[in-house]
């Protein structure tokens, strides 16, 4: 019960003491985790893509997000390509 | 150092984690969200009235019966622009460069349509095989070819949204090597390899974008002959 009570605080308002159990009574099975990227995809959809006046602004930071991903995932084979004196 | 131009087709791994998944579902799922309002804004209001545009366009020439496949065309369409137009930014991968994506997709539905013709319109589907006013000695020759052009459909439907985007990611790679490996005396040819390379990646929205639409189009146009 304790665990539950402590999972609904948001995290600005959870006390330094309280952290480890905080996290602790999160749900980190496979559904568990699907869960939490859905919710946090559509609370960031809903403020800034999904807006009334809506940008270009909302869907950048996304695409500039999965170039940075893509980066990650590609280093190992770009850094044979870096600027050196000698190879 | 010669670099390996088709490294970029190379399925990307995350901590030794295939990606391939996430490349092929995330680039829709991000643009196409629905929305959780009633009442939505600019975005979700310009993707609604290009995809109704896209649905009267593609099923107008449908009867009735077959504007069931108005759901599986919108999706398809849906799925191959987004991957297209997500796939021309840099350090991205380009999951339709791969024929296994593009046959997986072609294959099937081409079948389902043939599947769809023998069962319903069986005298119709096969009547295909031969042109209207074909001359009489040619009739043989003429089913052969029609036969061979059948069977080469979904081969041609896979193959030509793979190679479009193969060569056209392969041409950009090329001169941005060019671009960057030309000695600095060399700054007007420099120049001119980077304004063609600006140029074509204007070309490779529209071929994303062609491709995609054109996929589906011919989908359509087969389960017009068979529906």
């Amino acid at each position: 019960m304790a665990s539950k009570l402590q999972v609904t605080k948001r995290l600005l308002d959870v006390k330094l003491q309280e952290l480890p159990p905080w996290l602790a009574a999160w749900d980190y099975s496979p559904k568990g985790l699907l869960r939490a990227v859905h919710q946090a995809w559509r609370c960031y959809h809903n403020k800034y893509i999904n807006m009334k006046k809506g940008g270009v602004a909302g869907i950048s930071m996304v695409l500039a997000g999965g170039c940075v991903l893509g980066y990650i995932c590609s280093y190992e084979r770009l850094k044979h390509s870096r600027w050196r004196k000698y190879h | 150092m010669i670099p390996n131009l088709f490294e970029i087709f190379a399925t990307p791994y995350l901590l030794k984690v295939p990606l391939m998944w996430l490349a092929v579902m995330a680039p829709a799922m991000i643009i196409f969200s629905p929305s959780q309002h009633l009442v939505t804004g600019r975005y979700i209001l310009l993707k609604k009235w290009t995809m109704k545009q896209f649905i009267k366009q593609i099923m107008s020439p449908l009867p009735t019966h077959g504007y069931k496949w108005a759901a599986l065309f919108t999706a398809l369409m849906i799925t191959l622009t987004s991957i297209n137009m997500i796939s021309l930014l840099p350090h991205t991968f380009t999951p339709t460069a791969q024929l296994a994506l593009t046959m997986a997709l072609a294959f099937p539905l081409w079948l389902a349509t043939v599947v769809i013709g023998l069962l319903k319109k069986t005298t119709r589907s096969l009547a295909h095989f031969l042109p209207e006013g074909s001359p009489t000695p040619l009739i043989p020759a003429l089913v052969v070819v029609e036969t061979i052009s059948l069977l080469i459909r979904p081969m041609a439907l896979g193959v030509r949204l793979a190679a479009n985007l193969t060569a056209g990611h392969l041409l950009l790679q090329l001169m941005a090597l060019a671009v960057i490996h030309l000695p600095t005396p060399m700054w007007p040819a420099t120049v001119a390899v980077a304004t063609t390379l600006m140029l074509l990646t204007i070309l490779e929205v529209a071929v994303g974008l062609i491709q995609a639409y054109v996929f589906v189009l011919l989908l359509s146009l087969y389960l017009q002959e068979n529906i």
